[in-house]
């Protein structure tokens, strides 16, 4: 009888670090042909349609890039946190945090016009960085699971923010609990005539080179992975592993803050109960297909965008359900944990009777 | 005191019951999963898939038991799916089952939308209707609170003691108890540690299931998109203030019952004018809090998230 054993890798190479990504897209393609042909549809049919559907025309491509711009953002604050082991489920929490504070700034008479998208930028940041913080905090200082407590704190966030949408914060002239729009002056200018590309799509970009400079290139960047890779050699070589991952959860929310920001001033210019479909869980998708590398969050996060906008027109022309979208994401990040394993390990075949 | 009045009314106490039942169910399978040292994280994800199947099935065949059956085979499939990523190849339980959840919810939406189309008045049954135990149910208070309920609730009652007996007093149990703090012991006592992981996964894949589709079935009579929204993250909860013991996970499952029916009565009675979306927000603050409150002597079963391989050590 055959076995298969692990064998540990010393370094991945760089073309597999690149392959792995494809390949579990490719798996997850291939595994969610059975569904299309289930829904009564011709698999290749569906796909090009998703495919036209996300960058058929410049309007499609333009619409999948700016629905990229909050993916980018969460997927870079899953990162950042899961390099240092600090368990982020909480983006989507931390999103609606920015996105709040953004409306809140954006919708202030008296402030001059030009301080308007720099306070938004800056409280959106700093309200996803503290709702961050709180299960940081409860995690060095009361031994409190990441996981749960961010998880949590979503929940937490959406229920206060539909308590103030459906209260005090309400839209007078709305019938459904929507906040106030934002000034106009406090509006994203548009980079692209007659499209919705906004400044945030720019800004996401420069996030994505300032995250890399920091992990790659900065001394805290340096203990973020040290923290994560070994908490307690970390420890013992004299880090600050409390407050790295304290300051590591700051920045993770301060991004995934800002993905709300953008979504407030570029796109929606109001909140409301479904500003994000469940961004900060894409994050978490994005973040694993990029290998929680920076630079990959980018194309990882164009290619969920492009199922999500492709999605629509696939299930217009081909009937078969719009949430093909959402099994794509769960089964590429199945696929992509399982691909990570040919990443960190050599499979090796042997007899079994060598024991 | 009216709000009082309002509250140690018998209706109060068996919506209690009503409402802790199915997450009784989940936080128990949780805690087998947990117990044998895997954390479960697919649950919320096997809930709605449980929702999703047991509706479907009995809308179907007419039989509200095929419909259970259905649902908690759905969760033994995604459930052996997390073993296989968890327990054969030893990657993070994290992730994977956060994969396994958004998997098994694309698919409820999936399928439903498939099956269903988009009609104007969703599809209904006829669900679970309350049976009241012959001789109990005529005991004054006791009575109308504990022995008239739909016959899960009466299954959830055995399943607390039982799932107890099976923990504590059988070689079975020791056997999962001790691959959920020494997986090493185990195997050289010739425990087969990945076999037991899976059975800890299959019972819990089955009690998600069923404790979803009490919902779609007994709770409501039809399917929602929200249907679970948020309830199986709680019950990850539950088993950390139910300390990892099914007696606990019951009374914490209880505890939250009485908050989630104390909401629904305080809103109804118009006793205290708060949003009542701070009552929906409750029980997950309090989690976190409690949480960090219990945190020093809340203790883990200690190979909790360590993936077991043979080779090692």
């Amino acid at each position: 009888m055959m076995r298969f054993r692990l064998e540990p890798r010393e370094r991945t190479p760089v073309w597999l670090n690149l392959l792995l990504p494809v390949l579990a897209i490719l798996a997850t393609l291939v595994l969610s042909s059975g569904l299309i042909v289930a829904a009564g549809a011709d698999t290749l049919p569906a796909y090009s349609a998703l495919f036209a559907g996300a960058f058929g025309s410049r309007f499609n491509a333009v619409e999948t890039v700016v629905k990229a711009a909050p993916m980018v953002f969460t997927g870079l604050a899953v990162a950042v946190a899961f390099r240092a082991k600090f368990w982020n489920i909480g983006a989507e929490g931390q999103l609606l945090a920015g996105a709040m504070a953004a409306a809140f700034i954006g919708g202030l008479e008296g402030l001059a016009p030009w301080t308007l998208a720099p306070l938004m930028i800056l409280c959106g940041a700093i309200a996803g960085g503290l709702w961050a913080g709180i299960p940081a905090t409860l995690k060095v200082r009361y031994q409190v699971d990441d996981v749960v407590a961010t998880l949590m704190l979503n929940f937490v966030m959406f229920y206060a923010m539909m308590a103030l949408l459906d209260g005090p914060w309400k839209d007078p002239l709305s019938g459904y609990p929507d906040s106030p729009d934002i000034r106009m002056d406090a509006e994203f200018p548009i980079l692209l005539e007659r499209t919705r590309l906004h400044l945030g799509v720019a800004i996401a970009l420069v996030c994505t080179a300032l995250v890399w400079l920091l992990m790659s290139r900065t001394t805290l960047g340096f203990a973020i992975r040290a923290v994560g890779e070994n908490a307690r050699a970390a420890a013992h070589a004299g880090m600050p592993v409390a407050r790295v991952v304290f300051v590591t959860a700051l920045i993770s929310g301060g991004l995934a803050g800002l993905a709300g920001v953008g979504e407030v001033a570029g796109m929606h210019y109001q909140v409301m109960a479904n500003l994000s479909p469940g961004y900060g869980y894409t994050g978490i998708v994005i973040a694993m297909l990029a290998r929680l590398n920076p630079l990959g969050v980018v194309p990882s996060a164009l290619f969920f965008a492009a199922v999500a906008t492709g999605a629509e027109t696939m299930s217009r022309k081909t009937g078969v359900p719009v949430f093909l979208a959402d099994i794509i994401q769960g089964a590429s990040l199945v696929c992509m944990l399982v691909a990570l394993l040919f990443a960190n390990f050599r499979v090796r075949l042997q007899r079994a009777a060598a024991v | 005191m009216e709000v009082f009045d309002q509250i140690l009314q018998t209706g109060f106490f068996a919506a209690l019951i009503r409402v802790a039942t199915p997450l009784a169910c989940a936080t128990i399978g949780e805690m087998f999963s947990e117990r044998a040292g895997v954390l479960n994280l697919g649950i919320e994800g096997i809930m709605l898939l449980g929702a999703m199947s047991g509706f479907t099935v009995a809308y179907f065949s007419g039989s509200l038991w095929l419909g259970m059956a259905a649902a908690a085979a759905s969760g033994i499939v995604f459930a052996a799916l997390m073993g296989l990523l968890t327990v054969t190849l030893g990657l993070s339980q994290h992730v994977s089952g956060l994969g396994v959840t958004m998997l098994c919810s694309g698919i409820s939406f999936y399928c439903y939308r498939l099956i269903f189309g988009q009609p104007s008045q969703p599809p209904n049954v006829q669900p679970f209707e309350s049976v009241a135990l012959p001789g109990l149910a005529a005991i004054p208070f006791l009575g109308p609170v504990l022995f008239n309920h739909v016959v899960l609730v009466y299954l959830v009652f055995a399943l607390v003691p039982l799932a107890a007996w099976l923990l504590y007093r059988t070689p079975w149990g020791l056997a999962l108890r001790t691959v959920g703090e020494n997986p090493q012991a185990a195997a050289s006592a010739g425990v087969p540690v990945a076999w037991m992981r899976y059975q800890a996964l299959m019972i819990s894949g089955a009690l998600f299931g069923i404790g979803g589709a009490y919902f779609s079935l007994a709770q409501f009579n039809a399917f929602t998109f929200g249907v679970i929204s948020g309830r199986g993250w709680v019950c990850i909860a539950l088993v950390v203030l139910g300390r990892w013991d099914p007696w606990r996970c019951a009374l914490a499952a209880l505890l939250f019952g009485a908050v989630d029916a104390l909401q629904l009565r305080l809103q109804s009675s118009g006793a205290i004018d708060l949003p009542y979306q701070l009552f929906l927000m409750l029980p997950f603050l309090l989690t976190v809090v409690a949480m960090a409150m219990l945190s020093r002597n809340a203790r883990a079963p200690a190979s909790l998230l360590v993936p077991y391989r043979r080779e090692e050590r």
